[in-house]
């Protein structure tokens, strides 16, 4: 395998063969250019699905309420359904082991002050679970905690774009922002992937609004993550799960979709994955099919090859090569032209993925690329291929009688 | 140096079989220089191949060099033929994508000699024959005598036992064909074995010996006045 002279022999052969070398290169090198692209579309896909989802926990449930559409237990319809501090608190002790986050969410319209920048932004009232159910990032500063809600202090924090629009190029952190002619402080700066809205929200301690506004103890939403080991369909258990107990809870017709409604992605998820799994499956099948008449290409190509060369191949086995030599000669030959057109091949694919971008995005494919696994996987493929394509065309060589090879035509 | 006893080889040829060599028995000794005669079908060729290891005979003892000749394998065979003998062919056989130079290499090669030895012998051998300095041309920038000196040099190159040559002058026209006869006695002369097969008479008579083929067996096996080459160059 090392042996600098038959390397010698081999890039001579090569050298002088250099249409052939060329054609069985190419072959190879397209195969792999069209495998790597179509992956790398596929991932994109894959990201562009993925990415829907995170801006938000992929095991997030809401839980809303509304008005009932059916009297029940002697209750007129149309009634409100109001939930509480009590079914937050249900939802954190009645799930124990099923539930990772939860958080109430209080919401209100506010009018911001500072100094003379002012702009109407949407307020939620949180628990500081809140902060790993929206994945919000944080910039600078913290996020609310569990003394901010305790002692209902007057601490908030602020989107990046709050901050952009009332502080201008100062730093917010630590000033204090008036919230309908109230004074917050402000306690951190967060960032978020949901898009600009997203980023102008401010959060506060839930029980703070709730003394401030109205003196109650009212939740308008529950958003809860549940355990991640739990699968699609226990998770989806469990959203119908909640949505029983909290009809029984409000004493609504079970049947009743408007007064309590549960949703989650569990679903949504387990959907868009079998779609998804259905479009990688047929990228993988026609990338592998394109792979694979690459080293059939290789492979008829040098059997060609070994056709053109019996009289040499003859030669060489008059003059002392055995059948070993020539077998490692051709297959060789064989790995060398398929890992170099391949790598060839593999490097241009990348470099289309990289020159795609994100210019297809509008086509649901952002971000494509393939990753360091499969680039090692698909080389020693390569080789591999390589290998086979060689290795029937080789015993063939092998098995050349000389003294028919040398036979004059 | 050649042993060969009661040799047989047939060839099957659809549902009939050809009876080639019908029981030959032939021997050479060192420094012999043998041209083996007759008509096309006579069998010369049948028994070069032998002899060559580039086929096997049905039955019969064959030893080279004391070397019992039988039932080798392909792996063997080439070991053998790189050790024991040299090839020159009517039609050259050159490897045409190879210099001069690196075609009567090649053996060497087979050898696992170091390149910088197969180089300086290769040298040393086209510079015998006479073509030095076409070292670096490739097959198709040379004539036809040109082209067999460089096949002659490259059965040389292995120092083998015995050369074999088969019609090496079938395809050159006379001039040319008494200069490479010239070469080969040359050789001859330093000692070497050579076996030449030719149906042209006054090529057989270069020879110091003629072995006649007929129809499978040996008709006539005599010894000649060698006539020198030399005087029609």
């Amino acid at each position: 395998m090392f042996d600098r002279d038959r390397w010698q022999e081999i890039f001579e052969a090569i050298g002088k063969n250099k249409l052939r070398t060329f054609l069985s290169g190419f072959t190879v090198a397209l195969g792999i250019l069209i495998f790597t692209v179509l992956l790398g579309m596929g991932n994109g896909l894959l990201n562009s699905f993925l990415s829907s989802f995170v801006d938000d926990a992929q095991n997030i449930i809401f839980i809303n309420s509304g008005n009932t559409s059916k009297a029940y237990k002697g209750f007129q319809e149309n009634r409100k359904i109001q939930f509480k501090n009590e079914d937050f608190e249900f939802v954190k002790s009645n799930y124990i082991g099923k539930v990772e986050f939860a958080t109430p969410r209080v919401y209100r319209n506010s009018q911001a002050k500072y100094k003379k920048e002012s702009g109407s932004y949407s307020i939620r009232a949180v628990h500081p679970d809140h902060q790993y159910l929206e994945k919000t990032i944080m910039m600078k500063g913290r996020y609310l905690n569990e003394i901010d809600v305790n002692e209902r202090t007057k601490n908030i924090v602020i989107g990046r774009l709050v901050e952009k629009d009332l502080f201008k190029n100062e730093n917010a952190l630590g000033k204090m922002l008036d919230v309908d002619g109230i004074p917050y402080k402000i306690v951190g700066v967060f960032q978020d992937s949901g898009g600009d809205n997203e980023e102008r929200i401010i959060y506060i301690p839930y029980k703070t609004v709730q003394l401030l506004f109205g003196n109650n103890d009212h939740i308008n939403q529950i958003n809860l993550s549940y355990n991640m080991a739990m699968s699609t369909e226990q998770a989806i258990a469990f959203a119908d799960q909640i949505e029983q107990d909290f009809k029984e809870r409000f004493e609504v017709a079970p049947d009743d979709q408007s007064a309590i409604r549960v949703r989650s992605f569990a679903e949504d998820i387990k959907e868009t994955m079998v779609i998804l799994g259905g479009i990688y499956f047929v990228i993988f099948i026609v990338g592998i099919g394109t792979l694979i008449s690459g080293v059939i290409g290789i492979g008829n190509i040098m059997t060609f090859s070994i056709k053109e060369r019996t009289k040499e191949l003859g030669i060489r086995k008059a003059l002392g090569a055995s059948p070993k030599s020539i077998i490692a000669m051709v297959l060789q030959e064989s790995i060398l032209i398929t890992s170099v057109a391949g790598y060839l091949g593999l490097l241009l694919g990348i470099f289309v993925l990289k020159l795609i971008g994100n210019n297809l995005e509008e086509f649901f494919i952002l971000n494509p690329k393939v990753d360091t696994g499969v680039i090692v996987v698909a080389t020693i493929t390569l080789i591999l291929a390589g290998l086979l394509a060689g290795y029937i065309p080789a015993r063939r060589a092998a098995r050349i009688k000389p003294i028919i090879a040398l036979r004059d035509e | 140096m050649i042993e060969i006893k009661d040799l047989h080889k047939s060839y099957q040829m659809g549902s009939n079989s050809l009876h080639v060599l019908k029981g030959i028995d032939f021997s050479v000794k060192e420094g012999e220089l043998v041209a083996i005669m007759g008509s096309s079908g006579s069998g010369k060729s049948t028994l070069l191949n032998i002899l060559g290891m580039l086929d096997e005979a049905d039955s019969g003892s064959y030893f080279l060099d004391n070397v019992p000749i039988k039932g080798l394998n392909e792996t063997k065979a080439a070991q053998y033929r790189n050790k024991f003998l040299g090839f020159v062919f009517q039609s050259f056989n050159l490897i045409n994508y190879k210099t001069a130079l690196e075609n009567v290499a090649l053996p060497l090669y087979y050898q696992r000699k170091k390149r910088k030895e197969r180089t300086d012998k290769a040298m040393n051998y086209l510079g015998k024959v006479g073509l030095a300095e076409w070292a670096t041309h490739l097959p198709s920038e040379l004539s036809g005598g040109q082209k067999q000196r460089v096949a002659i040099a490259r059965a040389l190159a292995a120092d083998p036992k015995v050369l074999l040559a088969d019609e090496p002058t079938g395809a050159l026209d006379s001039k040319t064909s008494y200069e490479v006869m010239d070469i080969i006695q040359g050789i001859n002369d330093e000692g070497r074995t050579i076996l030449v097969v030719t149906h042209e008479p006054d090529i057989a008579n270069m020879c110091k010996r003629i072995v006649h083929l007929k129809d499978g067996v040996i008709v006539e096996d005599k010894k000649v006045e060698q006539v020198r080459a030399s005087q029609y160059v």
